[in-house]
């Protein structure tokens, strides 16, 4: 599936960033890796809390054929 | 006096609504609900009234008839009957003398319901294993339901405090009625084939057993099983249960509580953003501690022939880590400078010229490498031991 840049993908930021987690506890990181996870983790965080806060709802009505209602995007 | 008038006596017009009435409606069948019921004790007989929501007709039940029933007949009841019209010429009343009755429609329908659950039970479709986990964070919520009914606005309401981010799919149906089971299966399969959502929530608000009936019905019940798409069934009230809330992965007692499990809160997300936000910068601190704490590593840095420069050389190292800690995250400064501070004391209590000052020696061989192990020189050669004060020859034996 295509990543949409747009698209919120919490659940892959959240994987990533518990991943990044294990990864410092488990002490088996250099100092340099240590501290390039830590900048990524830090910005997960801070992309996912943006994110979060400025959402905002879309609700869409499902339609049988191809046709598009409203220009609002065909669900995929 | 009008005289081409011609007058009938009551009796002779009640007679002949009689004989016209009883000619048609004799030997009818008749549904209603049951109301005023009474059961003389004496004689035996029923007496009640049967109505619709407009109208009603009284009824008596000989006890010659009613010694069969089956149930016990209660108002509020629906009931079919089969009976002969009478009419009572000397009172003019109508009544219906009722020889068969039986209990109809919410009867039928909880034995029907009985039924239908035993069979989807035994064939498995309501087992454990097949019941899908529901994926924590989903982009996209899928909702079947009437897009007028109480049950969307209560969704709505919630998804859009709890999970503005998550888009909302609805596909409206209806929820009861005609062809109402037909739709519903339908559009879990239109999800399906198009698979645009993480989590299907199909429901409706509250109702009696034929309101909720589409619900109990075989097509959507299977319809459920064969979703790919986790299924939350919030049909009705908490009270209420319907195979749709057996059959699918998750059951809400309310549509407000589908919309509840479907997506954790934002504020819940945010929560624990901020807790791994606090677990990660410690941890950043935990590695820097053991990584300048390891004392192997400090000897490797650290040469006999240069103690000085290495331990500055070092020192440089720490500071640059330290200044890309604080760019990183400037609010956590003081806390961590203090950390970093008694860090350093440590880091400099450890250079070797203290470690002598302790009482320790360093010994080298003859090309000034350090020992770490006796096995590395050979019986016959000559180390050197560095004090803190001065240096020893020895020679090993």
């Amino acid at each position: 599936m295509e990543k949409n840049d747009k698209e919120l993908s919490i659940e892959l930021s959240l994987e990533r960033l518990e991943l990044i987690l294990v990864k410092m506890e488990s002490g088996e990181v250099s100092l340099e890796k240590s501290l390039v996870l830590f900048e990524e983790g830090m910005d997960l965080i801070r992309e996912c809390q943006n994110d979060l806060k400025k959402a905002e709802q879309k609700i869409e009505h499902l339609i049988d054929d191809s046709r598009k209602i409203d220009g609002s995007e065909e669900p995929d | 006096m009008p005289e081409h008038r011609n007058y009938l006596s009551v009796s002779d017009l009640n007679s002949k609504i009689r004989h016209s009435l009883e000619k048609d409606l004799s030997s009818i069948w008749v549904k209603g609900e049951l109301s005023n019921f009474h059961h003389h004790p004496s004689s035996g007989h029923m007496y009640f009234t049967l109505k619709d929501e407009l109208n009603e007709i009284r009824c008596a039940m000989f006890r010659a008839n009613n010694q069969f029933l089956k149930f016990n007949p209660l108002d509020g009841m629906s009931i079919r009957l089969f009976g002969d019209l009478t009419f009572y010429e000397q009172r003019g009343s109508i009544q219906i003398k009722v020889s068969i009755m039986e209990e109809d429609g919410v009867g039928d329908l909880h034995k029907a319901f009985e039924k239908m659950k035993a069979i989807l039970e035994k064939e498995g479709l309501f087992d454990k294993k097949y019941k899908k986990v529901l994926p924590r964070y989903p982009k996209k919520i899928g909702i079947i339901t009437s897009e007028s009914g109480a049950a969307i606005k209560d969704i709505f309401n919630v998804l859009g405090r709890r999970a503005p981010q998550v888009k909302l799919i609805l596909k409206s149906v209806k929820v009861q009625g005609h062809d109402s089971s037909n739709q519903i299966a339908k559009a879990i399969e239109l999800f399906n084939s198009k698979n645009c959502a993480d989590i299907l929530i199909i429901g409706r608000g509250g109702g009696s057993i034929e309101d909720l009936w589409a619900f109990n019905e075989e097509v959507v019940a299977r319809a459920i099983f064969k979703s790919l798409i986790p299924i939350i069934s919030a049909v009705g009230h908490e009270t209420d249960f319907s195979i749709s809330d057996f059959v699918s992965d998750v059951r809400a007692p309310t549509p407000s509580a589908a919309a509840e499990i479907a997506m954790v809160s934002q504020d819940a997300i945010l929560n624990n953003l901020k807790t791994q936000e606090k677990q990660i910068i410690d941890l950043m601190m935990l590695i820097l501690e053991r990584y300048w704490l390891r004392k192997d590593q400090l000897e490797r840095r650290i040469s006999i022939s240069k103690p000085q420069a290495r331990i500055l050389n070092s020192l440089e190292s720490l500071d640059k880590y330290y200044e890309r800690l604080i760019y990183i995250n400037k609010q956590n400064f003081s806390r961590y400078r203090n950390n970093l501070e008694s860090l350093l004391k440590r880091l400099v209590g450890l250079g070797p010229d203290n470690v002598l000052e302790r009482g320790f020696s360093i010994p080298t061989d003859s090309k000034g490498n350090i020992i770490k192990s006796p096995d590395q020189i050979k019986v016959g050669d000559t180390f050197n031991l560095k004090m803190a004060k001065g240096s020893l020859k020895g020679k090993k034996i």
